[in-house]
């Protein structure tokens, strides 16, 4: 099957979720985003702590991520509050570029309550607007897809990312996008990943990247050991970043990769991708939310729990430990690849089965249990 | 199930357990690569998800898993022991 029950949008892309998104463009309005939530409750609020005196690529970051979030296609319809008309201009304005209905409001001359009536009475249009919008059969190939590991062990790299790269061949197999990243993650097999670049082009950008990236952790001075791998890592088995890195690549799968995005830089076609993000869960789902994906695969060894408030955040594991004393978190469980009850063949296939119920509707794990990390990257301090 | 561990492939040094296996156990792991089977007296302790010494190892040698080098080795590492943090160490990031 290669169909899910998702939402056509009018500018053609496809999603899997059907949200009216309150955005603050900087911390200051979170509370008026928090309190017109509380009058609306069925629309969804994205507090965040920056926003202000960001600036150069920081800033363009910043405006990217909030602009590809209301962007979204799980996003129908976006309510962005900012403290001043200017920068909520610009978000507005970036949104509506999708032709989805957007609405900007800035506090300053107006004060909170009275921004809080503008802006509730706009959601709640928006809500009765997009709630009319029904599922129908969307093409795998149609969608956009995002995949990350955390909280790894050796049994990711053993078992559960090896059968998410099945999945992952698979999806591309069908022309699907899906994007993957984690530049810190890869060091001890960028290699591996450079050789897969599909054009020498693409090979230079990537090591660029990688290269950066190093240069980066020791311009800085400090020591990564410690905090990659993580203590989890460690205590799952991880010895070293590279084979965390080793392990962590087997969930790409085997094709080519057809670009290399910067942070929130939505893809311009299908196939595979890079995004150069942090390996932090919460950033990195962000930023691929942002960069437009509708549905995220993430394994885990000992049990990361993240979620995300516009996208569902998919579980799988093949730790039978983590699998029976987190099984609330756990959407597919494939610990019968380390019993080698269950092939790699088979174990992609449940994984793709599940993303077809839960883009179709079914709630993630994560969603259920209240899941919404919403986690903006900055690059550097603000001005 | 009859196996305590499995081994990427042919050319590495380590096996990983897929449950809690106790010091003294001999224990059957598998090849994924080729479907072999081997056998092993551990000599220490090796927690699910945790890598076991498929042979001798001395101080300097670059650990392999995956058929890639994961790490070189701090202290000598004798077949059947626990390989992890104590024994092998990244060759990035080091200062």
């Amino acid at each position: 099957m290669t169909t899910f029950l998702g939402y056509r949008r009018e500018n053609g892309t496809v999603a899997t979720r059907n949200y009216v998104a309150i955005i603050p463009v900087d911390d200051l309005s979170n509370a008026v985003v928090e309190r017109v939530s509380h009058v609306i409750q069925a629309a969804v609020p994205l507090l965040h702590p920056y926003g202000r005196l960001q600036f150069g690529d920081d800033l363009d970051l910043h405006f990217r991520t909030l602009i590809g979030t209301g962007a979204n296609p799980n996003v129908a319809a976006a309510v962005v509050i900012g403290i001043e008309p200017n920068w909520t201009k610009v978000v507005v304005d970036g949104i509506a570029k999708t032709g989805k209905p957007v609405a900007g409001f800035s506090i300053e001359e107006h004060g909170d309550i009275d921004t809080i009536a503008r802006a509730a009475k706009a959601a709640r249009e928006f809500v009765q607007e997009s709630s009319e919008a029904r599922r129908e059969a969307i093409q795998v190939r149609e969608a956009v897809f995002s995949i990350k590991c955390g909280e790894s062990d050796t049994t990711s790299g053993l078992a559960s990312n090896p059968a998410l790269g099945v999945a992952v061949d698979w999806l591309i197999e069908q022309g699907a996008t899906v994007m993957f990243g984690e530049t810190s993650e890869i060091t001890g097999a960028e290699h591996l990943i450079a050789r897969r670049m599909a054009t020498p082009e693409l090979q230079e950008k990537y090591l660029q990247v990688h290269q950066a990236y190093q240069q980066f952790i020791l311009d800085t001075g400090f020591d990564l050991l410690g905090s990659q791998p993580t203590q989890g890592n460690i205590a799952g088995g991880l010895s070293t970043i590279e084979e965390k890195a080793l392990g962590n690549i087997q969930k790409t799968g085997t094709k080519p990769v057809n670009g290399v995005l910067a942070p929130a830089e939505a893809p311009a076609g299908h196939g595979l991708y890079f995004m150069d993000t942090s390996s932090a869960a919460a950033e990195a789902v962000t930023l691929w939310a942002a960069a437009g994906s509708v549905f995220h695969f993430f394994t885990t060894g000992q049990g990361n729990v993240v979620g995300n408030p516009i996208i569902p955040v998919m579980k799988i594991s093949a730790n039978p430990k983590t699998v029976n004393t987190m099984g609330e978190h756990i959407d597919v469980d494939i610990s019968g690849l380390l019993s080698r009850d269950l092939t790699l063949q088979e174990a992609g296939v449940e994984i793709i089965v599940m993303m077809q119920r839960i883009a179709s509707g079914r709630l993630a794990a994560a969603e259920v249990l209240g899941h919404k990390e919403f986690v903006l990257t900055k690059l550097h301090r603000s001005a | 199930m009859a196996h305590g561990f499995l081994v990427h492939c042919k050319e590495d040094d380590v096996g990983v357990a897929v449950r809690d296996l106790a010091a003294g156990e001999t224990v059957e792991g598998v090849y994924m690569d080729s479907e072999e089977s081997v056998t092993l007296a551990l000599l220490a302790v090796v927690p699910l998800g945790h890598k076991v010494a498929l042979q001798d190892m001395a101080e300097g040698h670059e650990c392999r898993e995956y058929n890639e080098v994961i790490g070189r080795v701090t202290t000598p590492i004798r077949q059947g022991e626990h390989v992890h943090v104590h024994n092998i160490r990244s060759a990035r990031w080091s200062k």
